[in-house]
């Protein structure tokens, strides 16, 4: 029990993390390489052709496992600038500043591929409905953060600060997640819920599990390597970096 | 697999701008973001060994 509370904490230090995240930063990426692939044949080659919306549905191959990544990777990314602002160690800032970028990246292509997808089914690139509009504010919440950050020049304070600005902004998540439900939205309801069998093809359910696994792996890859860097720049003054560029 | 000729598949039935819109700019993206996480790695690497040699030769000089 001791042993594995030392375990641990021993990798919740910079100076352990930075290599084990090199070591760990290939697998990611070829896992991400081999969803990928997988994802792509079935949402082009498996994916029988949508009833109602022909060859033009097949954005919801990425469209879908885009919008997840941005909402699941805000709760990570508030989870640890949370955890920074509670117990004050020193990693979780740098893994909240990491994902901050990749986040605000998927909430980005969640909306371009939203938009391209509206324009062919609704005849609209935007509408003002209650889950794009939220997405929106997932947008800005990732750039509002990154803003704050980058204009604080200690590093402790700019955590802090984004610290409280990523934990307000949690109150976004469920909002954008049930809006189709509470309010009445031109866009459709929830693809696949827990409580209810997926309202979709099979085959076209298991692409885009597979895309989305594929986001999931590329997220952790990217960040890594982004914690690295932030690893490096912030601890550049301390005696373990001079030992860890051999 | 349904797609009868190669342009038939880029065609996507008529939503060729809309579908490869989509797959091209997350393609795009994420191809990019990569690449710029790694160049920043790469760069405060030079700079940090760079610090390094600045030091050691300063070491030295003092020694002589």
């Amino acid at each position: 029990m001791r042993q594995s509370v030392i375990h641990w904490f021993r990798f919740a230090s910079p100076q352990s993390f930075y290599p084990l995240a090199g070591r760990m930063i290939p697998w990611f990426w070829a896992a991400t390489a081999a969803f990928g692939i997988a994802g792509l044949w079935i949402s082009f080659f498996v994916a029988p052709t949508d009833a109602q919306q022909g060859e033009g549905y097949r954005i919801i191959f990425i469209h879908v496992p885009a919008s997840w990544m941005s909402m699941f990777l805000y709760l990570v990314m508030a989870f640890w600038a949370g955890l920074g602002l509670a117990l004050n160690t020193r990693l979780s800032g740098m893994m909240a500043q990491a994902l901050a970028p990749t986040g605000a990246l998927m909430a980005a292509l969640s909306l371009w591929t939203g938009a391209l997808w509206g324009k062919p089914m609704w005849g609209a690139w935007w509408v003002w409905d209650a889950r794009l509009t939220s997405e929106l504010l997932l947008l800005f919440l990732y750039l509002g953060f990154m803003a704050l950050q980058a204009a604080i020049d200690d590093p402790r304070r700019a955590d802090k600060a984004g610290a409280i600005l990523a934990l307000v902004g949690v109150v976004n998540i469920p909002i954008i997640y049930f809006s189709v439900k509470w309010w009445n939205t031109l866009h459709q309801g929830s693809t696949i819920n827990l409580t209810k069998a997926p309202s979709m093809a099979q085959t076209m359910l298991w692409g885009m599990l597979l895309m989305a696994l594929c986001f999931w792996m590329y997220s952790i890859a990217v960040a890594l390597t982004r914690v690295r860097a932030i690893i490096l720049e912030r601890e550049r003054h301390t005696e373990w970096v001079k030992h860890a560029l051999e | 697999m349904h797609w009868n000729s190669v342009a038939e598949f880029f065609a996507m039935g008529g939503y060729a701008l809309y579908v490869w819109g989509s797959f091209g700019a997350c393609a795009l993206l994420m191809i990019a973001e990569p690449l710029l996480a790694r160049r920043r790695l790469s760069e405060v690497r030079r700079s940090l060994i760079r610090e390094r040699l600045a030091d050691e030769l300063e070491l030295q000089q003092k020694s002589q």
